[in-house]
């Protein structure tokens, strides 16, 4: 009896043990699901705000309206029908604000009740018109015509270099500048990091006495533990003055001062995964270079570095992922401009500082919002890539060594 | 010059180079730490720990974001530590080699990768808003604990790899079952490296700022939370907003650099404390 | 003169003493087998000529070692220079992951010789001088991982012939080797003795007794008995090395 219940708890632990093992798995999924659901629900959404029509008089040809156009014609970047397939007219465009220039005050009533009517007749009397209004105010029997709006494709998406999440009446949302954004400061890290970390790295396995290792390491330990937004700080009160006065620039925060920050938080993550391979390449290997006369030097050069270079790339690629998904740090220093990146002494915005500089003001179940987790998912599956590269590097070496 | 000349001369320079640039590393360290401490270390005192901020953050102290930092520590610990150490126990004593286990090690591996961004938009759109946490100390907790999951996980795996089979061998052929040769003869051998997995973990916690943007972390708060579905502040996040978004950043940076210096002696005590318990646990179980 | 000579070589790793006051004198052109069982001191003792007990923290070593009458731990030996004339073949296998002419070419290159036609034909003749030309001559492009067991110990042989040492180090070279291998190693041994000193670490006793002119036994870090091969295998002076030779330990 005893012995059955004891069996039986066996059991019931071991069934835990199990159930625990799944959360992993089950939290990467469920991330997964969160992060699709919201983000590809951007994609059937029009990029209109809140519940505004668009609309124009009866005989005009045009029948779709993308947000870039939308955006082009208030900036009166597009002033003519016929850059968007239709006639010859000159655009004149209505919106609400102008409602004081068009009509007055008695004409529309005092609680707005004439004004359906009153829009109505101006889109059927004028040609060139397009109007955006509120959904509320559309006649019974409207006489003009409401323009489809095309959502939001995946393709203007990615490509779009307009960031605009809450630019009225539609948002513009263009992530190219974003994703540049994040690659370009990305990528400087890594080039300034990997001669640093990989120098180091070398040092530590190859040149280091036992003392001197036992030295670094700890302090290397400590450069990974500190908090990204300790970073931040120090970047913002040290780096970015220093970049600032060196350039002679109206501003330090610039991607330049992210990338060097990026650079030294990158720096842990280099040293430590590539000091690991160096030091797997067989004593056996260096053994025979140096019996045939090669000095340490030359060993490192043309046997240890060729060995271990799979693991190297390896240390540079998860440097890489640190760094795209690096959030507080480059949010504090980058000056966070929504621009096509051209130089590194120009402020720039990566997609985690967007997220977080965002997400907070963006209204639930908006667009905004959505967009935000559109982001997430290309943050989400850069990673991802990344890793499972790491993971199959990582793998195909340690099937090579066996 | 000769061959010989060459070659040492070329390894002389390289190793001095390399010997340098390893320097420099050591010296960003030094000089961040050094600017942030000798900047701040004047501000820290009891008052300054012990009070609540005060003038719009401006004076006072940062009492309340250290305690927000504490419960967040504990209630993510609460949650992660049992479940990676479940886990970790699972992938190495019970699950086979073969595509579960890889399958289980390339999970873990991935939620590693994911940037902490990533799980504040989770922890959001799922404990905030899908269970209906609101911003709260459990759902910052429950997003916390699974950013920090698979460092335990995975901790927990290596110390138990690192235990040689003989030692459950003997014990399974004195007649203890699987599970209490885990108990009794496996874990505690591998608690050293755990302790200091967790240890480490809790400084993870304790700095992490994006994935608590969303799910917990307030500007600021005039009380202490009272139950675990309030807000509460933080020292990252309180570090972040006085050094950028205050409205008077000038005036609030001496609360800054006093921020700065205790969320650097946090994480340099943690991480003593986890290199002293290596030794002194490693040395008593006679093992590493 | 000697080509090798020994005078009180003590070896200590940190506080290990590893050999104890070994004299030996080895004479040129002949293959002197070291044997003794594990742990006694034979790879210890071969690397010291070499200087490839250095690379190891803690090791303390006294007395002397001379080649050509030369100590070579002395201040003015440049090791990389006497590593060239002192070639070594270790236990398994090593070949680097390049291709098979770049491992030939390898102890050349490191050494600052460039010149292309001098680097071909020595591989050549290295190759040939290992008895693995005709092997490899049609792949010499290929990766020196794609050889067997028993053609990379032989790269391995004309890799460290290539830098045209004096003397051989060979360090069980044959033990990780199938028996045709092993007796390909064996004949090219007895080949290259007419140009070169070779020591040779073995654990088969047969194969000493093939093999070699002079042999030494090694117990616990101490140099037992040496004398000539058929001395040792037929008439030891020692008990011990009776008893290990009969295969009565070891
Ligand atoms: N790097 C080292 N550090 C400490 N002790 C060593 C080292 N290498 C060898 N030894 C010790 O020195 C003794 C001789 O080793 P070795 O020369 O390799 O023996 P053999 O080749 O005869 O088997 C052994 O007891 C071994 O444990
Ligand atoms: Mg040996």
């Amino acid at each position: 009896m005893n012995d059955f219940v004891k069996k039986f708890i066996e059991r019931i632990i071991e069934g835990a043990l199990m159930i625990s093992s799944t959360v992993t798995t089950l939290t990467v999924l469920l991330i997964t699901i969160f992060l699709f659901k919201e983000g590809i629900s951007l994609f059937n959404q029009s990029p209109l705000e809140g519940d505004n029509i668009i609309t124009v008089s009866a005989n005009n040809k045009v029948e779709h309206i993308s947000s870039a156009q939308i955006k082009n014609i208030f900036d009166q970047k597009i002033t003519h029908w016929d850059e968007l397939g239709g006639k010859k007219d000159s655009i004149i465009l209505f919106t609400f604000n102008d409602l004081s220039t068009y009509f007055s005050d008695d004409e529309i009533g005092a609680n707005f009740e004439l004004l359906p009517h009153k829009i109505d007749s101006l889109v059927s009397n004028t040609p060139g018109i397009i109007a955006v209004f509120s959904k509320k105010y559309l006649a019974p029997n409207f006489k003009g015509k409401i323009v489809q709006v095309e959502n939001v494709s995946l393709t203007q998406f990615i490509s779009g270099e307009e960031w605009f999440p809450t630019a009225n009446p539609a948002v513009q949302l263009g992530v190219l500048p974003l994703i540049l954004g994040t690659l370009w400061v990305s990528l400087i890290a890594i080039v300034i990091a990997l001669p640093i970390g990989l120098a180091t790295a070398i040092y530590l396995a190859e040149v280091a006495n036992q003392k001197m290792r036992n030295i670094y390491k700890p302090i290397i330990e400590l450069l990974a533990g500190i908090p990204s937004v300790v970073y931040g700080f120090f970047g913002l009160i040290v780096i970015v003055p220093m970049v600032q006065k060196t350039f002679n620039l109206p501003v330090g925060e610039t991607a330049l001062s992210g990338s060097i920050l990026l650079a030294i938080m990158a720096l842990p993550t280099i040293i430590t995964v590539s000091e690991d391979a160096i030091r797997n390449t067989p004593r056996s290997m260096k053994e025979a270079s140096l019996a045939l006369g090669a000095n340490r030097w030359q060993t490192i050069v043309r046997v240890t570095v060729p060995y271990s270079i799979s693991g190297i790339s390896a240390a540079a690629i998860l440097g890489i992922g640190r760094a795209i998904g690096e959030t507080m740090a480059v949010l504090m220093v980058t000056g966070n401009a929504a621009v096509m990146p051209h130089s590194l002494l120009q402020p720039v915005r990566t997609i985690p500082a967007t997220i977080a500089a965002e997400l907070g003001e963006a209204p639930k179940d908006g667009i905004h919002y959505k967009s935000l987790f559109a982001l997430g998912c290309i943050l989400f599956l850069i990673t991802l890539v990344i890793n499972l590269w790491v993971d199959y590097i990582s793998r195909k070496r340690s099937n090579y060594s066996k | 010059m000769d061959i010989n000349t060459r070659k040492r001369l070329a390894e002389n320079t390289a190793f001095w180079v390399f010997r340098i640039l390893s320097l420099g590393v050591i010296g960003i360290l030094f000089s961040i730490l050094g600017f942030i401490l000798s900047k701040g270390i004047g501000v820290v005192n009891w008052d300054f720990i012990t009070k609540m901020p005060e003038d719009g953050m401006t004076k006072g102290g940062i009492y309340p974001a250290i305690i927000g930092t504490l419960y967040l520590i504990a209630g993510s610990m609460l949650f992660a530590f049992p479940i990676g150490l479940m886990s970790g126990i699972y992938t190495n004593e019970y699950a086979k080699e073969g595509f579960i286990k890889r399958f289980i090690k390339l999970m873990t591996s991935n939620l590693a990768g994911i940037p902490s961004i990533v799980f504040g938009l989770f922890g959001m759109a799922l404990f905030v808003n899908g269970m209906g946490f609101g911003d709260s100390i459990i759902a910052g907790s429950l997003t916390l604990g699974l950013l920090v999951l698979p460092i335990i996980i995975r901790t927990t795996e290596e110390s138990l790899k690192a235990i040689d089979n003989s030692f459950r061998h003997a014990s399974l052929a004195l007649g203890a079952t699987k599970l209490q040769t885990i108990r009794r003869v496996t874990l505690p051998m591998a608690m050293p490296n755990i302790i200091t997995g967790l240890i480490l973990s809790i400084g993870r916690v304790s700095g992490e700022t994006a994935p608590i943007l969303f799910t917990v972390a307030a500007y600021f708060l005039p009380k202490l939370p009272t139950s675990m579905y309030d807000q509460v502040m933080a020292l990252p996040y309180h570090l972040y907003v006085i050094s950028t978004s205050g409205t008077n950043i000038a005036e609030s940076r001496s609360m800054a650099y006093g921020t700065a210096v205790v969320l650097i002696l946090i994480v340099l005590i943690l991480n003593l404390a986890a290199n002293a318990l290596r030794r002194y646990l490693g040395k008593k179980y006679k093992i590493n | 003169m000697h080509k090798i000579e020994s005078k009180n070589v003590e070896l200590y790793y940190g506080s290990f003493h590893a050999l104890k006051g070994i004299n030996m004198t080895i004479e040129k052109n002949t293959v002197t087998a070291l044997i003794g069982p594990s742990g006694c001191g034979k790879s210890t003792f071969l690397r010291l000529f070499n200087r490839m007990n250095d690379l190891i923290d803690g090791v303390r070593i006294e007395g002397s070692c001379l080649i050509d009458g030369k100590d070579i731990y002395s201040k003015e030996v440049r090791i990389e220079e006497l590593r060239k004339r002192v070639g070594m073949v270790f236990q398994k296998p090593n070949p680097f992951p390049k291709t098979i002419f770049e491992n030939v070419a390898y102890g050349l290159r490191v050494n600052g010789i460039s010149h292309a036609t001098f680097i071909e034909e020595r591989v050549e003749r290295s190759l040939k001088q290992a008895a693995l030309w005709d092997e490899v001559k049609d792949k010499l492009k290929k990766s020196a991982m794609e050889l067997s067991g028993g053609q990379q110990q032989r790269l391995c042989i004309a890799r460290a012939l290539a830098i045209e040492p004096s003397v051989i180090l060979m360090d069980e070279p044959a033990s990780a080797l199938d028996p045709i291998s092993t007796a390909k190693i064996e004949e090219l041994i007895y080949e290259l003795k007419s140009q070169y000193t070779i020591m040779i670490v073995t654990h088969n006793m047969q194969q000493a007794g093939r093999v070699s002119d002079t042999t030494a036994f090694f117990y616990l870090g101490e140099l037992v008995e040496y004398d000539s091969t058929k001395k040792i295998f037929t008439n030891p002076t020692e008990i011990r090395t009776q008893n290990y030779i009969t295969g009565r330990f070891g």
